[in-house]
């Protein structure tokens, strides 16, 4: 018999084509609820395109990420604060062109989103967050996570099963006392990994018990750097739409995911 | 982020040298840095904060069984990731059980001058690098774009020899991360930067990895840069909780021969020191340290 299904995601980053096509495929799967864990804006083209596929939709649950929460209050920068002066370049433009295309009925719904969710899955005591339980803003990368550290993280929130994004890049994993940590990835960017793919968590209660898969979503990627191009974004962001491969703001990446991707 | 305004700074120049500091909670172990190889350098960098170098034992070596055993209780309170520091830690004869002790358990970063890194250690390291589960970075310092302009600080010929090092460690798949200590302010700049890029892009590292360091006016760079002034001390008040969660001593202890430390920094002022061991350092602490005032107002982290 089949289990209760609920999709997580994060990491729109503009990309109304991908959050559609994730919305469906969730849908397709049986979802039963849907969590977005936040980032609406970023990178792609045409930021009020995602809105009406996430604002008071029944079945669907969103939260603000440090992106929204900047958009938001209308602040200067995205605060990424790079060394390199390259990377502090294309932050800037993907930040300002989504601010100034952001209407304001939009923003003020981004400034007012909760900034996490609690469930109880089977007996899993779930949270959901941006990027950590205990910020917004901190990366949960895999090659950073000793399993210890995921455990304190998950004993001090009271919680079995954790939901995180904001790295853009996805990954689980299971603790040797069952509990489990999940980074949905992103939906609105491909993983750094050469594949045009977009990432979201599929869930599965069953007989108590919660089982999580990655699923790839394929969507348009050749409309969106087509719109891309139109709305004169860097060509450096539609490489990425089109190989898969990150190729600015890199700085954030620890050693090991950075010698994974071509850049 | 922690910034004082000018008219603080003003207000602070005028006060008499009596201080109240505020206390910092340690919020969770995240990092834990260990001293592997104490205060023994095989360089006498002018701006060392701590005058490293091959005479000073201040801090003996740690040996392994003490490294182990600080890991081993740092991974009981959940933490983060490891840095190792000295001195040169690849002095250190057993450097590379050291290594594979803390990747076992979390990500590791050594800080170096690359000079010691041999053919034979590079490739072992970029073994490391590929196999290990968690991240594992090497920190490679060095101090201006030219061997003029480096050497005056680093020592004579050094220049060269931590690029060569840089370059070993890039042909076995390692991409370091190089510091820079930002002792003529000009480095730290855009430009400054920039030069940074430009150097590493041409030796053949096509995506050059740099992190900026302001220095601290203690140790060998007192007597290079001048101290601090009077007023350079934090006080009860200046610290909201922004300014807190970025001072990298909420998260973090020191481990050396000697004892537990806050951090990096404090390790040669007796007052700081917190114990015997790990378990004596996860107390809060007093920031009454000038260099405390460096890391406020630059916003220093010595985490990569």
């Amino acid at each position: 018999m089949k289990g209760t299904r609920f999709a997580v995601f994060g990491g729109v980053y503009n990309n109304h084509l991908s959050l559609k096509a994730t919305l469906d495929d969730a849908r397709s799967r049986g979802a039963q609820e849907l969590f977005c864990l936040g980032d609406m804006g970023g990178f792609g083209p045409n930021p009020d395109r995602v809105f009406p596929l996430l604002r008071d939709v029944d079945d669907l649950y969103v939260m603000q990420g440090n992106y929204d929460h900047s958009i938001g209050n209308r602040l200067d920068d995205c605060a990424c604060g790079y060394t390199d002066p390259r990377d502090n370049h294309f932050a800037q433009i993907s930040y300002d062109y989504t601010l100034e295309n952001t209407a304001d009925t939009h923003k003020d719904w981004l400034k007012q989103l909760p900034g996490t969710f609690r469930k109880t899955w089977g007996r899993r005591r779930v949270l959901m967050a941006h990027g950590s339980p205990r910020r917004i803003n901190e990366f949960l990368w895999e090659s950073m996570c000793p399993d210890a550290f995921l455990a304190s993280l998950l004993t001090d929130a009271e919680a079995d099963l954790l939901f995180v994004t904001h790295t853009g890049i996805p990954w689980k994993r299971r603790l040797p006392d069952g509990r489990m940590v999940v980074n949905v990835g992103a939906i609105g960017r491909p993983a750094n990994h050469g594949q045009t793919t977009v990432d979201y968590a599929l869930v599965e209660v069953k007989d108590r018990e919660v089982e999580v898969s990655i699923m790839p979503v394929a969507y348009d990627h050749q409309e969106l750097a087509r719109e891309m191009r139109e709305e004169k974004l860097p060509e450096e962001f539609v490489e990425t739409v089109l190989t898969g491969w990150w190729t600015t703001c890199l700085e954030v990446l620890p050693a090991k995911e950075r010698a994974a991707g071509k850049y | 982020m922690g910034l004082l305004s000018a008219r603080d700074l003003i207000r602070r120049a005028k006060e008499p040298a009596t201080y109240d500091s505020p206390v910092l909670e340690l919020e969770h172990l995240d990092t834990l840095w260990l001293q592997v190889t104490g205060t023994l350098c095989n360089l006498a960098c002018l701006h060392c904060f701590i005058s490293c170098g091959p005479n000073n034992d201040s801090h003996d070596m740690m040996s392994l069984g003490q490294v182990q055993e600080a890991v081993d209780r740092a991974v009981e309170e959940g933490v983060k990731e490891f840095y190792f520091t000295g001195g040169e830690p690849f002095m250190h004869p057993q450097i590379r059980e050291m290594i594979d002790c803390a990747l076992e358990h979390g990500p590791l970063t050594v800080l170096t001058n690359g000079i010691l890194i041999d053919e034979e250690m590079a490739a072992w390291l970029g073994d490391r690098f590929r196999e290990s589960r968690y991240s594992f970075d090497l920190r490679v310092s060095l101090d201006g774009t030219t061997a003029a302009e480096n050497d005056a600080i680093r020592g004579r010929h050094t220049f060269e020899k931590i690029l060569s090092g840089v370059d070993r460690l890039h042909q076995n798949g390692i991409n370091p991360v190089i510091t820079v200590t930002t002792c003529h302010a000009e480095l730290g700049a855009e430009a400054g930067r920039q030069r940074f890029f430009e150097l590493l892009r041409s030796r053949g590292l096509e995506r050059p990895r740099l992190k900026f360091l302001a220095p601290f006016k203690i140790g060998r760079e007192e007597r290079r840069g001048g101290g601090y002034e009077d007023y350079e001390r934090l006080k009860k008040g200046d610290l909201n909780e922004e300014a807190k969660e970025s001072l990298q001593c909420s998260s973090c202890r020191m481990v050396t021969a000697k004892g537990a430390y806050p951090c990096p920094i404090l390790i040669e002022v007796e007052e700081a020191r917190m114990g015997d061991s790990l378990d004596d350092a996860l107390e809060p602490i007093e920031l009454n340290h000038p260099a405390c005032y460096t890391c406020f107002v630059e916003g220093v982290t010595c985490r990569t």
